[in-house]
């Protein structure tokens, strides 16, 4: 039977399981919206205030639920306006699939009203991109890119659409998923010869990434630790996938990691690095990461082998079935030695004071975490309340803590708290946020109102943009160059004028009563909480440095 | 250490494909030397060949992230052993009655043919693999270039 393009979109999302789009109307989209009248019932749709806080929300909708976040922008500005947000998504391998309208084939290349070359614009942050202009291969696209998006290391892919495609008729008949392309195939000699590295090793440690989260290989790392009494770092994309049930998990590492799990890498004698890159925020120095130590990798991406660090042996391989390979190769023992001269570096980490007049960040983090359990879906946005969130959070289940890690975009937060909301409405969400933060996107908390989306909004209000204070504070002489925010914002009007109920408070006693009344309600809320202006996240090693140049107050 | 390297990447013929390939090395830092784009015997797909001065870890890195794009269909490394690469130089050289006929007898010793002569200049062609071309360039250095122009590395595995 023959449809029009438009319906043709909105069939194939069906077929490929869509039920919730992010997405906001305009001229070259509009018969897209026009077929989803007829669909209201089987596709939740969510429109955002601005397009990035689509992205953001389709993004956190991805990453806590496992399923590809999908989002439709107009043309023109509404397609330039995605690309923080897909930016976001493609640094940390989150699966979206992105439809922009663009305008119709016979104004293409004229600078037409809201045209925009997005296929030549997003090329670099997605891992594929397609410009449909023939109805025909609309539906085959669309299949592929999800395929794409899932296949491998995930990332969002785009699809530009030009509005008379959109309109033309051809037939269509339900198709069901493409497969996944297969992941990397690996030899059993590779499995035999990490299995070596792991069993000679007398102090080893795991380097876990957000591979193992994409992979879902918490079991099968977590047998790998306890078979061989292995310790394990993780970084903030793992934050969940090991957490502080863990005996064997240290904690975060790098810049503002534990001193414990830092100077274990620096001690170890084998790093066993798992879907992760040796990010610059983890691996500072490159060329003293772990000096005295061998490293083995696994990673599903040929490419990020030797990218950053050179290591010593590689398995190119979904973490998962590699893991699965591995695991009865391995010899049961117990590290002892090693695990007490780590526990001796445990007894230097770094301990925040407590403050009852002037709430600390770690106090009200653990306050709220412990209040809302372990299904707590929590949020951050980017900068010092990000670092203190991913110290503090506690997170003990995979796709429990959602971040902007390898982007690091600030504004990240709100879209994501109201996608992680609408892809799991019984658990809570939290977003952690601060005063620079909030202000770039707080736009998407009339979205919240609006789909009446139950988030709540705790705003770490030092009245400057802390993280780069922090660095002018420590690196840069205390000249702090535009980054104290002076005005006198008032959050709680700010949440009645949206629609939402709002707090502020500023000591231990205020800020529990503001959260206990806070969980009462039954829309979106905003807590402001005033945390001192100097207040540093310690311990921190600065860019480029090693453990030895650690700053712990 | 840095050596020049010759690399021949099979695409999928589709529009953007050599901005996917050409932007990934720019993204990543790598500068091309020479590419050339041309047909295959199968219409579908496109062999893209390319030099670059790469160390041991950039080829690696360059080939996986080459790999990794979806119009990607295959990557190799060509060597001088295995395979036969060729470029071709137009070169127009000022020359003056006296000049003349050493230039055509360098030029023959390099079996270069001369496809346009004035009575200010001549152009002469020449087919070879690129170190030919390097050494007939670098012998004819003391006469007057107004310039030149050569194709790139196009190479056939034996």
């Amino acid at each position: 039977m023959k449809y029009t393009g438009a319906e043709i979109i909105i069939k194939t999302l069906l077929d490929e399981g869509v039920d919730t789009i992010f997405g906001y109307p305009g001229g070259t989209v509009i018969d897209i919206y026009n077929a989803l009248y007829d669909y209201q019932d089987q596709i939740r749709h969510i429109r955002p205030s601005h397009e990035q806080g689509g992205v953001h929300a389709a993004d956190g909708y991805a990453r806590s639920t496992g399923k590809t976040g999908v989002c439709i922008a107009t043309s023109g500005p509404g397609a330039t306006n995605t690309i923080t947000g897909i930016a976001t998504a493609f640094m940390d391998s989150i699966p979206l699939v992105c439809i922009t309208g663009n305008v119709a084939s016979h104004l293409i290349g004229k600078d037409a009203f809201q045209e925009i070359d997005i296929y030549g614009v997003t090329m670099s942050v997605t891992k594929h991109n397609f410009m449909v202009s023939d109805v025909a291969e609309l539906q085959n696209t669309i299949r592929k890119a999800f395929s794409i998006a899932n296949s491998g290391r995930k990332a969002p892919v785009l699809i530009d659409i030009q509005k008379d495609v959109m309109q033309s008729m051809y037939n269509y008949k339900s198709k069901p998923s493409l497969p996944l392309s297969e992941t990397p195939r690996f030899e059993q000699s590779g499995i035999k010869k990490l299995s070596e590295y792991i069993n000679n090793a007398k102090k080893p440690i795991i380097y876990a990434g957000g591979g193992v989260n994409s992979a879902n290989a918490s079991t099968e790392l977590r047998e790998l630790m306890n078979k061989a009494d292995i310790p394990a770092v993780n970084t903030i994309m793992t934050i969940g996938v090991l957490g502080p049930l863990d005996q064997l998990n240290l904690g975060m590492v790098g810049m503002h990691g534990k001193n414990s799990s830092n100077f274990a890498i620096e001690n170890s004698d084998l790093v066993i690095a798992l879907g992760t890159r040796f990010s610059d925020r983890v691996a500072l120095n490159t060329k003293h990461f772990a000096p005295d130590a061998k490293i083995v990798q696994v990673d599903i991406d040929a490419s990020e082998m030797n990218k950053n660090v050179i290591v010593d042996y590689a398995v190119v391989g979904d973490v998962k079935e590699v893991l699965t390979e591995l695991l009865p190769l391995i010899d049961a023992k117990k590290r002892q030695a090693w695990l007490e001269q780590i526990a001796e570096l445990q007894k230097d980490d770094y301990q925040a004071p407590c403050c009852e007049e002037q709430i600390k960040p770690h106090q009200l983090i653990s306050y709220v975490v412990n209040e809302l359990g372990e299904d707590l879906i929590v949020v951050t946005d980017v900068g010092q309340h990000q670092m203190w969130t991913a110290q503090y959070c506690a997170r003990t289940k995979p796709r429990t803590f959602l971040t902007s890690g390898g982007l690091g975009t600030m504004g990240f937060g709100f879209g994501a708290a109201i996608g992680a909301k609408v892809g799991n409405p019984d658990k809570p969400v939290v977003l952690f946020t601060g005063d620079g933060s909030f202000t770039m996107n707080m736009n998407e908390l009339k979205t919240a109102v609006d789909h009446n989306i139950k988030t709540t909004t705790i705003i770490l209000n030092n009245h400057t943009l802390g993280m780069v204070r922090q660095w002018q504070n420590l690196l840069y002489n205390k000249r702090f160059s535009q980054t104290d925010i002076n005005h006198s914002f008032d959050y709680v009007k700010l949440a009645e004028a949206f629609g939402a109920k709002g707090y502020s408070c500023k000591t231990v006693d205020e800020f529990k009563a503001a959260f206990a009344d806070s969980q009462k309600q039954d829309g979106p809320v905003i807590i402001e909480v005033l945390i001192d202006q100097d207040e540093l996240v310690l311990p921190m090693i600065p860019a480029g440095g090693t453990v030895e140049d650690i700053i712990m107050e | 250490m840095k050596k020049m390297r010759v690399l021949s990447i099979l695409v999928k013929n589709n529009a953007g494909t050599l901005t996917r390939v050409a932007g990934l090395f720019a993204r990543r830092g790598y500068n091309i030397d020479t590419l050339t784009v041309s047909a295959t015997k199968d219409h579908r797909f496109s062999k893209i060949t390319l030099t670059a001065e790469l160390d041991d870890i950039m080829l690696g890195q360059l080939m996986s992230q080459t790999a990794k794009l979806q119009e990607v269909v295959s990557i190799e490394e060509l060597f001088d052993h295995n395979s036969v690469l060729r470029e071709i130089l137009l070169v127009k050289v000022a020359v003056t009655h006296e000049c003349r006929s050493k230039l055509i007898e360098i030029a023959t010793v390099y079996k270069g043919v001369v496809v346009d002569l004035s009575r200010e200049s001549m152009i002469i062609e020449l087919t070879g693999k690129p170190q030919k071309i390097d050494a007939f360039i670098s012998v004819i250095d003391n006469f007057d270039i107004i310039n030149f122009c050569r194709t790139g590395v196009t190479a056939v595995q034996r």
